[in-house]
């Protein structure tokens, strides 16, 4: 598809037809299913998936039912680079043209998976990666993985008496990517629906190494009503949580900038995980946020933040450990 | 046919341009790495239209192989040691899959007492993945075995993967004579990869899913009789191969001097060649010795065991490995198959870590046995720098 058409596409332009349909097993409001769904119907049936473990490969497919309607393949948690690797090759050896994509969660990207992330965008690999990512292992249970966000709670980052929920800052795993020069490199929202359906047609239609990177908020991981996913989704990059880019041809650019930036608060009180982060901790992640802010719009969006926001409301939790404040 | 004077690397290296592989996933590690530059150099030059890729680690390596074969294409890889420690994982995909990848490992010791010398201790716990097992004795069986290798695993019957194994550095860098098949033989001998199971968008399916408990013992239990079908192949292929190449290697394992022998070793890999010169020297005196060499440890080939061994009054197993406070793992294996046999079974442990086994380490083990020493209490070592018999 040529440059123009792409940048004109909307959310209208997205194909009605399935190939992730009905009867998987996902959680309702699952980040990850509305991503998955409309990455498929935008690829097409000319797609062959591999999956490595992840929530995706426990809902997405159990023998002998499969709610993807291409071909799916599935062998281990570390080597989604590796093994797309491999079919694009036995497709090139075949003169087939398929698009070979992996759909990876952050776990399976940012941390065990990073090595053969690196040596397939290394190699320059015609595939498409893409990052299902919803900040924690939510497979296993919610642990703290390399994606997740300061001060958020998980089993093994939990909230004790004297250490309270992640202390490091979220891996700048974009950055890790494009040092490897990709063809392809984008940032989507399921929450900014027009951005997302332009930049997954560039990568379906740009030749070479593509990387996606999606959030993806999961409703039990981060404990919020399953009603609030696109809420929640959008809120990451009005506060700076997310931030919305694509880098290709030795070009870089933000593709969506909020017109004032959001006190991280908001996006914060929507979630149980960080129901019981100190006002400190909160402050000390805005102070980085505001620092990401001015890296990714410069002086392009006014950021009067940094000095802090007072919260509308404190941060506490009801009880329920699905709901936010 | 041409003949070259060349290591155990570089006939594997030429019997994968012969049996005109697609995509060849590599990585580093010595001893094995002879095998995959040749590759290199023959793709670099045209001599082989392949994909080499070039992996981060062994671990992608067979993840990359997995991916090429579950695309439909001739796969080879090769590895050893440390790397096919790091591979185990991915090693487990392939047999229920039912891809046939074909992999030679060079062994070599595992660390730590870390080295780069010669043990069987790297590839034998890779006998419970599913993968069949061959252990070769010279440059001309590894170049041999390698096209077999191929027939074997792609047959309908088996659709397998199978592990050349061949020893470090007393093959992999050793130059030996080896008769370097012509194509067309070969061509003739090894016909095209076809498929059963594919990832083709025209025909969408789902190849390895999770499989829940209703169905996944079904699964073990098929790929159990695939490995137990395939020693039929192994029969026939060989069959085939000596009727092609003028060479037969005896399928699961090859005999030497048995019809009347009253007591053996069984052995396997490069320690074959110097029992043999022992048994000729102990039958000059008038000795009743024999020598089995075993060729596979998977499919295990049991019921052929029982037929060579059923007139021997003691068998001895040579070791090249250990497991742990036990027994050789060949051993434990013969010793399974043989039990309600009534043969003086020993073992006999060496060569571990790349020690040297010579002549007189093997004219005593077969002392040991004739003495009908059967092993009570544990396996005997040879070359120990302290005896501790």
């Amino acid at each position: 598809m040529r440059e123009k058409e792409v940048e004109k596409l909307t959310i209208r332009d997205v194909p009605n037809k399935d190939y992730f349909i009905w009867g998987h097993g996902a959680c309702p409001g699952c980040g990850v299913a509305i991503a998955v769904k409309n990455i498929m119907r935008i690829l097409g049936p000319e797609t062959i998936v591999y999956v490595p473990a992840s929530c995706l490969v426990v809902f997405g497919a159990q023998y002998p039912f499969s709610s993807f309607d291409v071909p799916y393949f599935f062998s281990a948690f570390e080597n989604t680079g590796a093994v797309i690797s491999g079919i694009k090759a036995a497709l090139r050896r075949k003169g087939k043209n398929a698009l070979v994509v992996g759909l990876a969660g952050d776990g399976g990207t940012y941390d065990i998976g990073l090595q053969a992330l690196s040596g397939a965008a290394d190699r320059g690999e015609d595939v498409l990666y893409l990052c299902l990512d919803n900040e924690a292992y939510m497979n296993t249970g919610i642990q703290m993985s390399g994606a997740t966000p300061f001060g958020a709670w998980t089993t093994t980052s939990p909230i004790g008496k004297k250490i309270k929920g992640k202390r490091r800052f979220k891996k700048d795993l974009d950055h890790i990517v494009a040092a490897h020069d990709p063809a392809y490199l984008a940032t989507l929202s399921i929450a900014h629906f027009n951005d997302f359906v332009r930049k997954v047609e560039r990568a379906k239609a740009i030749a070479g190494f593509r990387f996606l990177h999606v959030l993806t908020p999961c409703v039990p991981g981060w404990k919020y009503e399953s009603s609030r996913t696109l809420e929640i989704a959008r809120l990451a990059v009005e506060t700076g949580m997310w931030t919305l880019f694509e880098s290709y041809e030795n070009e870089s650019r933000v593709t969506y900038k909020p017109s004032v930036m959001q006190p991280v608060t908001e996006y914060l009180k929507l979630q149980g995980r960080f129901s019981n982060m100190t006002e400190e901790d909160v402050n000390t992640l805005q102070r980085w946020l505001c620092m990401k802010w001015w890296i990714h719009y410069k002086d392009q969006v006014e950021a009067p933040p940094c000095r802090m926001f007072e919260a509308e409301r404190p941060l506490a939790h009801d009880g329920d450990p699905l709901h936010g404040v | 046919m041409v003949v070259k004077v060349i290591s155990a690397d570089h006939a594997v290296a030429w019997a994968v341009r012969l049996a005109k592989v697609e995509v060849i996933p590599a990585f580093p590690i010595t001893p094995q790495t002879l095998i995959m530059e040749l590759l290199a150099e023959f793709i670099n030059d045209g001599e082989l239209d392949a994909e080499f890729i070039a992996a981060e680690s062994e671990h992608s390596v067979m993840s990359v192989a997995i991916g090429a074969s579950v695309g439909g294409v001739r796969t080879f890889t090769a590895s050893s040691s440390q790397g096919l420690a790091l591979m185990h994982e991915m090693l487990y995909v392939p047999p229920q899959v039912r891809l046939p990848i074909v992999m030679v490992n060079v062994n070599r010791s595992l660390g730590a007492a870390a080295g780069i010398w010669l043990e069987h201790n790297d590839s034998m716990p890779e006998r419970e993945s599913g993968w069949l097992q061959c252990y070769v004795e010279d440059n001309q069986e590894a170049l041999d075995m390698v096209l077999q290798a191929y027939r074997i695993a792609e047959d309908e019957r088996v659709m397998l993967p199978l592990m050349v194994c061949l020893d470090g550095f007393v093959l992999s860098h050793t130059v030996e004579r080896v008769e370097v098949p012509g194509q067309e033989e070969v061509d003739y001998f090894l016909p095209r990869f076809r498929p059963c199971v594919t990832l083709d968008p025209s025909e969408p399916q789902l190849i390895n899913p999770i499989v829940p408990p209703d169905y996944a013992m079904e699964m073990r239990y098929q790929l159990d009789r695939a490995i137990d079908a395939s020693r039929r192949v192994i029969a026939e292929v060989d069959e085939l191969f000596g009727r092609t190449f003028g060479r037969r290697y005896g399928g699961l394992l090859q005999t030497y001097k048995m019809e009347d022998a009253e007591y053996a070793l069984l052995s396997l890999g490069t320690v074959t060649t110097t029992a043999r010169a022992v048994v000729d020297e102990l039958r000059s005196r008038g000795e009743k010795a024999g020598l089995i060499k075993l060729r596979f440890m998977r499919p295990f080939p049991e019921k052929e065991l029982k037929e060579v061994t059923k007139d021997l009054r003691s068998l001895g197993v040579f070791d090249r490995s250990l497991s742990m406070n036990g027994f050789g793992p060949v051993f434990t294996e013969v010793r399974g198959a043989l039990s309600s046999s009534g043969i003086a079974l020993s073992d006999h442990i060496g060569g571990l870590g790349g020690r040297d086994v010579t002549l007189e380490h093997i004219r005593e083990i077969y002392s040991d046995i004739a003495l009908g020493k059967a092993v009570q209490d544990g396996a005997n070592w040879y070359g120990l720098r302290r005896r501790r018999k």
